[in-house]
């Protein structure tokens, strides 16, 4: 495949082009970096939300849903939803698209799901270059859907410039969980299915939580919206935009991206220099291994060993 | 290089007979592939869009209300149409032995009926996929 | 225990594990507390004192095709033939509600049942069938408000009055999310449209049943009979509380609800299932819902022989396996039944397959002995004891869905698909081991041509079908149309019953598409939640 063309054909804005590049990315390091690197020069342009939440809430709705507000404004709209793999058989169903789907055929709106394991970099580093990808290929817009569940799942979220919360009415436990996890991403709150009962107690649940947190710059607001009904979805994103110009106005638009851009990079860092660790390391990690399993040496002084040894000859 | 391969379920036509289509995700699940399941009662349109947004490697066609003469050639058509001509196509559900003729004809590479193993399925499409 | 096994284990084909031999030992067993003669609460032996030796079961095939036209003469050869009640199938543009000529009905028109647009093709399909006379069977779910109110129109038509008039409409929309997915609109207004017909109903049309709770498609989708037995007992519940919650008198609904069970191949285990739910359901009707007409307390169910048990492969066994589940369903107590045709697993029955599965149920009724006395397996030790393992099922199952919000709030969990589900991709694998046998499927297969002869299509039944409705539309009074649809919406909106609504539209001759159109507007869609 020529990855030239292939770059090319994304930055052209072609779906065809754009979807089997995020394969590449998913599965092939070496045609990843020299994809990204035709590309990279053309992203920047896209607004990355983040919708987090337990299964059941409603995310694929509510991203549909904004999908097709964003689209009513214009706007080009890329949704990248990452399901869980399974861990027993390395398979994975994937059915965000179901609730995406209604009917007519949008030549501005292109979705793509993504499993949460099995691409060769690991998740984050998949997905952030699926997003730098949709964002070449001119998408203004995209929505970034993962269950908040599971740490790897949490930590792609710190590639949105605004992250959704997204909750039921109902769940006492759900409230727990957020004081436990994922309180601190929340730029907005969103309540959905907000014409069940008990939707008041839940909102005043959150509102309260928000007081009681750390003063910060910005107090998320929460939000009520019935995706299935398209209610609430103007609100919410009247709320994305608070968010996003405070972000501009406080420069943290400006950080989030520098912050965004070290954590990127310290990851291919990280992997590769420890790649190329124990790739060097070959003989010495067999004898170690050996060492440790026969008690003769101690894990920590087994590593410092061949540290020791590759530091010196370098 | 090895990659998972990827296969889009989905169930055209009206007909609600989604038993086959989940017990064939579920199978291509466990023996580790990525399903993308599009639900029922898609049209050949959101099929192809599907597919093509998707990248899939495998369309796996499940379709019961009879309507397959007309509605799966359309599929293969547009998936052709858009260049995805290496797309393995493979359909399930009732069709009648005279119709599968026609329907291989169209693009398909293998039609399952009813009663089919899961493994065999499996086996086939493993050995059918493209570039993997 | 004497001497060796066969198999470690033997279960049914629920899985459910089956011990070498039943004793009284495995029976607490009050006869009249738990069984009672055929006739008297619980009513487990039987609804009527006298059963088949007062009148053998309906005899009632489904049947659909085509056109109303085609059907029609369907029905009247069946009728011919000595059946005994019509059971109309529809196609899925009309289940769905779509009209011929929509897009999305392309290549259905016809295809698995009749089409029906408007009341112009009711008056077709029921030409020259007295409505007073035969009762009629309507396999219609979402827009089950819509067909019936054709039906009722008919039947006025014909100058039979509505108090005659006797036959079941499906109606059950709650086992549509749970196994068999022709919703239309969301949970909600589907219970109101659904507690409309039975308010209707009991004013107006005494003698109909205004709901069939199906439990044949949640079997058809995967479920074991515990499953099939107690989510279709617990679907049940849940119409009756909503009716209750109208503010209707039980006994005034109750005695109208019907039920509808698939009858598969293991045959105690199916026998065990259909005594469980008459014994639940009486009981449940008495003691929570109060109950006082013992008509309400009892479950009168029709049967069909399973579709999911048919092979492709050598269908003329598929005769053998219907035979013998149309005899469990008849050792069961069952009202109605309608035995598949031999080729269902290949495509719609041809009228040959058709006679064949209509003359199976003639024979077990009328050569093979069993409808001369009630319950023959009563006080069986296996059967009584399966019977109450059955019930003891049941329960769990309906202590579970009440733990997640009642049926609704489990069908919003998952609940019921999920479990379906499960055993579904269970009993596939099982046949790909070799654990269950499917004869002629992975086991005594044998290489063979399919021989027998398939029903056709005739080619230009779609465009009669669109010419007529296109004649409909152009003979028929727009404004009157237009002032009918417009009162329809305002009442969706609102609480009124919708059917005095639905049947000024039919009379006018909206089409099922435009009326469904207006619900769609006000109530919104339902979406596939596709849970594996």
């Amino acid at each position: 495949m020529d990855i030239k063309e292939l770059a090319d054909g994304v930055i052209r804005g072609e779906k065809r082009s754009l979807a089997r590049a995020i394969t590449v990315v998913e599965n092939n390091p070496g045609g990843t970096r020299e994809l990204l690197g035709y590309i990279y020069p053309h992203t920047g342009g896209a607004y990355i939300i983040g919708v987090t939440g337990s299964p059941g809430v409603g995310k694929s709705t509510l991203v549909y849903s904004l999908a097709r507000y964003y689209r009513s404004l214009g706007k080009k709209v890329g949704v990248l939803a990452v399901d869980p793999t399974s861990p027993f058989t390395g398979g994975a169903i994937l059915g965000d698209r179901i609730r995406m789907s209604g009917g007519e055929i949008d030549q501005g709106l292109y979705i793509r799901s993504l499993a949460s394991r099995g691409h060769l970099g690991g998740l984050s580093e998949a997905a952030s270059d699926a997003l730098a990808l949709i964002d070449a290929a001119g998408y203004e817009i995209i929505l970034l859907e993962t269950v908040g569940t599971g740490q790897a799942e949490v930590e792609v979220m710190r590639f949105a410039h605004t992250v959704l919360v997204t909750l039921v009415p109902g769940l006492g436990d759900e409230i727990q969980a957020i004081k436990a996890g994922i309180l601190e991403i929340g730029d907005v709150f969103v309540v959905n299915k907000a014409d069940r009962d008990g939707v008041d107690k839940t909102v005043l649940e959150i509102e309260m939580m928000l007081d009681l947190a750390p003063l910060v710059s910005y107090r998320p607001r929460v939000i009520r919206t019935v995706a299935s009904k398209d209610e609430g979805i103007e609100e919410l994103v009247k709320e994305i935009e608070r968010h996003k110009e405070h972000l501009i106005a406080s420069d943290a638009l400006n950080q989030k991206q520098m912050y965004m851009a070290e954590e990127r990079v310290k990851d291919i860092l990280i992997r590769r220099v420890s790649a190329y660790v124990l790739d060097r390391a070959g003989t010495d990690l067999d004898i170690a291994m050996q060492d440790i399993a026969s008690r003769k040496k101690d894990p920590y002084t087994a590593a410092e060993e061949i540290l020791k040894d590759w530091f010196e000859e370098a | 290089m090895t990659r998972t391969i990827k296969v889009l379920v989905t169930k055209i036509g009206l007909d609600s007979h989604d038993r086959g289509a989940k017990i064939i995700a579920r199978a291509y699940r466990d023996a580790g592939m990525e399903v993308v399941y599009t639900g029922l009662r898609q049209t050949p349109e959101q099929v192809m869009q599907a597919a093509l947004e998707e990248d899939v490697d495998v369309v796996a066609i499940s379709i019961l209300s009879g309507a397959h003469s007309i509605l799966v050639p359309r599929v293969v058509k547009l998936l052709r149409d858009e260049g995805l001509d290496d797309v393995l196509v493979l359909v399930g559900g009732v069709i009648p032995e005279d119709d599968i003729p026609e329907l291989k004809e169209a693009g398909v590479k293998e039609v399952f009926g009813t009663g089919s193993n899961t493994d065999e399925i499996i086996a086939f499409t493993r050995q059918n996929v493209r570039r993997v | 225990m004497a001497g060796k096994e066969r198999k470690d284990t033997f279960y049914t084909v629920s899985y459910e594990p089956i011990k070498d031999l039943y004793t009284p030992e495995d029976l607490d067993l009050d006869y009249g507390r738990d069984l009672g003669n055929p006739g008297e609460y619980p009513y487990t032996r039987g609804v009527y004192p006298n059963m088949y030796r007062g009148r053998v079961w309906t005899m009632r095939q489904f049947a659909g095709f085509g056109t109303a036209e085609e059907s029609n003469q369907r029905y009247k050869y069946l009728l011919e033939n000595g059946q005994t009640g019509l059971s109309v199938a529809f196609d899925f543009p009309t289940l769905l509600g779509y009209d011929s000529d929509h897009p999305r009905s392309e290549g259905e028109v016809g295809k698995l049942g009749v089409a029906i647009d408007s009341l112009a093709d009711m008056e077709m399909l029921f030409d020259g069938i007295p409505l007073g006379e035969v009762s009629t069977s309507m396999t219609i779910n979402a827009p089950a408000a819509i067909l019936w109110a054709m039906y009722l129109v008919v039947a006025e038509k014909q100058g039979v009055s509505w108090n005659r008039v006797s036959g079941t409409i499906q109606n059950d929309i709650l086992k549509e999310y749970i196994a068999q997915n022709t919703y239309v609109f969301p949970p909600e207004p589907s219970m109101r449209l659904i507690v409309d017909t039975f308010e209707f109903g009991s004013k107006y049309v005494p003698k109909w049943n205004t709901i069939s709770i199906s439990g044949y498609h949640i079997r058809e989708a995967g479920s074991t009979a515990a499953q099939e037995l107690a989510f279709t007992l617990s679907n049940g519940f849940a119409y009756v509380e909503a009716g209750i919650e109208r503010g209707l008198d039980v006994d005034d609904f109750a005695p109208r609800l019907s039920f509808f069970f698939n009858a598969h191949n293991d045959f105690f285990e199916e026998v065990a299932k259909y005594r469980a739910a008459r014994r639940i359901w009486a009981k449940t009707m008495k003691e929570k819902y109060g109950a006082k007409d013992p008509t309400s307390m009892l479950l009168r169910f029709h049967t069909q022989t399973a579709g999911c048990s048919l092979t492709a492969q050598q269908p003329e066994n598929n005769i053998v396996r219907t035979t013998i589940q149309a005899l469990a369903a008849v050792m069961g107590g069952t009202q109605s039944l309608h035995t598949n045709s031999m080729d269902e697993a290949l495509a719609l029955p041809s009228e040959k397959a058709v006679r064949i599965a209509l003359r199976t149920q003639q024979i077990i009724a009328e050569e093979s002995g069993v409808a001369n006395t009630i319950d023959p397996l009563g006080g069986s030790y296996f059967v009584e004891a399966f019977t109450n393992e059955m019930e003891k099922k049941a329960w769990e199952y309906f202590k579970r869905i009440e733990s997640l919000g009642g049926v609704l709030g489990a069908i919003g969990s998952g609940y019921q698909q999920r479990e379906i589900a499960e055993a579904s991709y269970r009993f596939q694998k099982g046949i790909q081991s070799g654990e269950q046998t499917m004869v002629g499927v992975n086991k005594y297969n044998a290489d063979e041509k399919t021989s027998i002869e398939l029903l056709k299509y005739s080619r230009d039944m779609v465009e009669r079908q669109i010419n007529r409705l296109d004649k409909v539309k152009k003979d028929r009074d727009g404004d009157l149309v237009k002032r009918c649809l417009e009162d329809l919406e305002k009442a969706a909106k609102g609480t009124e019953n919708l059917m005095p609504y639905i049947i000024d539209a039919v009379k006018a001759y909206a089409t099922v598409g435009e009326i469904m159109d207006v619900f769609k507007g006000v109530f919104g869609e339902y979406k596939d939640p596709a849970i594996f």
